[in-house]
């Protein structure tokens, strides 16, 4: 079952190659192939390239800096590595050679180290994860124009999630200078626009002096609550100017910016209408990016003896207390009076239901899920974005309380005001409270674990069996679950112990497909330099996105264990037209598969195994059979744990 | 259709067997597209059921019948014409079948 990973002899390696070529000619009616020599076609499969696109693609857009002096992309590998920048996920490209030859060659290829990827989104999805997990942004770099179309729907979620992520996208300005035909269609005039309703800030450097206050205000723009991720377009001719004397440039001094906090007085308001509330609940969304981020939450909770909803945009609260409630949290915030929300996406959605059934003149039911008198706090530091075109900040709620500032800096205050304003006649009601929340806390870790038990032994493999299978063989690990688990009915946030930061890293933001992979592989990049276990439950349709992510696991050596949440559909999609279907009253067309047609990734089935085996990647599967689990998870283990990525792809029921 | 219920059986590792209406139920059951909400025995998701399993022990079939009929929800309704009368019989039939698992001796369910 499982396909070790092959040695890389170079010998067998390149008689290997010779034969997958001789292989490509062999007829299909078994006759004797002919040789290379003689099977020579009489049109080549690929013409030349012409004088003009050779030189194109070869030839130097602008003069090798003559004279003395250090290349200028030298000096932006200096203003770079003053920022600590870890790792450059990137698909090289010509507009940015000079730092791309810089950054390998001058800066020694660490700190940062390129790290090689196949695919822009791929690029921009690690850094993603790699900040969820690190708490630092990584420097992506691409080619303008349509290296930065690829990255773009990263960047999106990127933005969606609230995480910073540093961009050069290199582009030839000079209309005059610039060679012809392939590099003339890589530039653009301001290849910002593009990004820019879903980037923070961005510059295009004229000079040095300006690219390295650029860089260190962007970097700066980026890691100052609400993070978001920013873009430096950077002319291919200044990386590639000379650079006379060194001594006269310097570089601004980074200094943290210190992050945006909620008013005093809505502080001191938000604490009194809590403390005086017979049912507060606390909702947390994008809330902790640290673990002083998790902790305090606690220590809120705790002072208030007040449930708390983890919608789990990050880390937010330890699964393992009493206090965390999520599985109840309709109904407590039904019963609510007094109802915080720290960074949340949705806060609309929050406290209103929405019923896709066609109701309400087409549109579906929209309801009220909360009390007409309950009091709302916000605290939230996306109210300081201003962007207008993109709708991530969601329906207008209104609330009675709202802090535009970062939650997690605010903290501290709020749980000092709490405690400040807390009474002596209150606090034997809120232990009285704390003691009921304690029995709802056991009796839903109750319920979740007679739920998994439904369907263990079926085929396709339930997805909470696969979900212990994979906890039975990691559990003694210091591990890290990478990968988003919403779609497979969140059963490691619901049944795996998680009390660390980093045990989860929630999800991709804005949605869009090709987050999980790469991001999954960026977090196991940080987790790699933090000695820990990363794993990730791999959505079958969104590797096939970015499946070149895989490859670059394997050749950077990045530990990942990916499982395969295999259920051979786009099942959001699947269900979609299903409802479309029966509201129009028709059958949904089904064609050769077991979903609506356009639904599945089936007929053929993707074989997951064969594909990371051909990246060189430990791999095993298809599991169809629950019992073939805890073997061959064991075996993967090992191999993760000996510093290299596995992959075993699992067949499972849909959710 | 009877490529359809091929493919369905063959998920389940059945062969069709329309004469024995729970067998013909499991195989409706992933033709008409329930699977995709409740899983293919019904375990359901807190995800696209809101938690609830339709089996074991399936609502009694008067109420079962209903609600499949009239659903407003976030479940569509299913007329006669997309899912016919014998099929949900046939369905309400496979979810009796599925019988209740005992979560106390499932080692890695052990509290």
């Amino acid at each position: 079952m499982a396909r070790a990973k092959s040695g890389l002899d170079r010998r067998k390696f390149l008689s290997g190659a010779a034969l997958a070529g001789a292989a490509g000619l062999a007829p299909r009616d078994g006759k004797t192939a002919p040789s290379q020599l003689e099977a020579a076609p009489q049109r080549p499969s690929a013409l030349p390239p012409s004088a003009k696109l050779a030189a194109a693609e070869a030839g130097t857009p602008h003069a090798v800096p003559e004279g003395s002096g250090v290349p200028a992309s030298d000096f932006m590998v200096d203003v770079i590595k003053s920022l600590d920048i870890a790792y450059v996920p990137c698909n090289p490209a010509q507009s940015f050679r000079g730092l791309h030859e810089s950054l390998i060659d001058y800066g020694g290829n660490t700190k940062p180290e390129f790290i090689t990827c196949t695919h822009e989104e791929a690029s921009v999805a690690m850094a993603h994860g790699y900040f969820k997990i690190a708490g630092k942004p990584l420097l992506v770099m691409c080619h303008g124009t349509v290296g930065l179309q690829h990255a773009a729907m990263a960047l999106y979620n990127a933005w969606c999630d609230r995480v910073p992520v540093i961009v050069i996208g290199g582009t030839d300005l000079n209309a005059a200078t610039r060679p012809p035909g392939v590099p003339t269609f890589h530039s653009a005039q301001d290849i910002a626009a593009l990004t820019r309703d879903f980037t923070k800030w961005d510059d295009q450097p004229i000079s040095l002096p300006h690219f390295a206050q650029s860089f260190v205000r962007a970097y700066k723009l980026a890691m100052t609550p609400p993070h978001e991720p920013v873009l430096i377009a950077l002319d291919t001719a200044l990386q590639e100017e000379a650079v006379a004397d060194r001594a006269k440039l310097s570089i601004p001094r980074y200094v943290p910016t210190a992050p945006p906090q909620g008013d005093g007085n809505a502080v001191r308001e938000a604490a009194r209408l809590l403390v005086n509330a017979e049912r507060p609940v606390i909702v947390a969304d994008k809330l902790a990016r640290t673990r002083n981020g998790m902790m305090l939450l606690v220590e809120l909770a705790e002072a208030l003896q007040a449930p708390v909803i983890d919608q789990k945009g990050r880390m937010n609260f330890p699964n393992t207390h009493y206090l965390s409630q999520t599985a109840g949290g309709r109904a407590l915030l039904a019963e609510a009076d007094v109802i915080i929300g720290l960074e949340l996406s949705d806060y609309w959605g929050t406290v209103n239901g929405y019923v896709d059934n066609g109701e309400n003149g087409g549109v579906g039911l929209q309801e009220s899920h909360i009390k007409p008198n309950a009091k709302l706090i916000s605290i939230s530091s996306v109210l300081l974005n201003t962007k207008a075109n993109y709708q991530d900040f969601q329906r207008l709620q209104v609330v009675d309380v709202e802090m535009a500032g970062d939650a997690e800096a605010t903290l501290p205050a709020l749980v000092e005001a709490v405690k400040q304003a807390l009474p002596d006649s209150r606090k034997a009601a809120i232990d009285v409270r704390g003691q009921a929340l304690r029995k709802a806390w056991g009796e839903a870790r109750e319920r979740a674990r007679q739920a998994a038990a439904y369907a263990w032994d079926a085929r396709p493999i339930s997805t909470a069996r696969m979900s212990m299978e994979v906890y039975a063989q990691i559990k003694d690990l210091d591990w890290s679950s990478v990968g988003g688990d919403r779609q497979f009915s969140s059963w490691p946030t619901r049944l795996w112990p998680m009390d660390k930061h980093y045990h989860h890293i929630g999800g991709p933001g804005g949605y869009g497909i090709g987050y999980n992979a790469p991001a999954a592989v960026g977090a196991a990049l940080a987790n790699r330099d933090a000695g820990r276990f990363s794993v990730n439950f791999q959505p079958d349709g969104d590797l096939m996105f970015s499946p070149g992510v895989l490859w670059t696991a394997v050749h950077h050596r990045i530990p990942l264990l990916t499982v395969m949440h295999n259920n051979r559909g786009y099942h959001q999609e699947v269900m979609h037209v299903q409802r479309m279907a029966n509201r129009r009253n028709r059958v949904a067309s089904l064609g050769k598969d077991i979903g609506p047609v356009g639904t599945r990734i089936d007929n053929p089935a993707i074989d997951y195994a064969k594909l990371a085996g051909s990246f060189g990647m430990w791999s095993a599967g298809p599991i169809v059979d629950p019992k073939e689990l805890a073997p061959v998870l064991k075996k993967a283990v090992e191999v993760v744990k000996a510093g290299e990525p596995a992959l075993v792809d699992v067949v499972t029921q849909p959710r | 259709m009877k490529i359809c219920l091929a493919l369905a059986a063959l998920l389940l590792g059945q062969a069709p067997a329309l004469a024995a209406s729970a067998e013909h139920g499991k195989a409706a059951f992933i033709q008409h597209g329930c699977w995709q909400c409740h899983g293919t025995m019904g375990q359901g998701s807190i995800m696209t059921s809101g938690g609830k399993r339709l089996a074991p022990e399936p609502l009694p079939w008067e109420t079962f019948s209903a609600f499949v009929r009239s659903s407003n929800r976030a479940m569509p309704a299913y007329s006669e014409k997309i899912l016919p009368d014998d099929d949900l019989a046939d369905i309400h039939a496979y979810l009796q079948s599925i019988p209740k698992p005992d979560v106390n001796g499932i080692p890695l369910l052990k509290p």
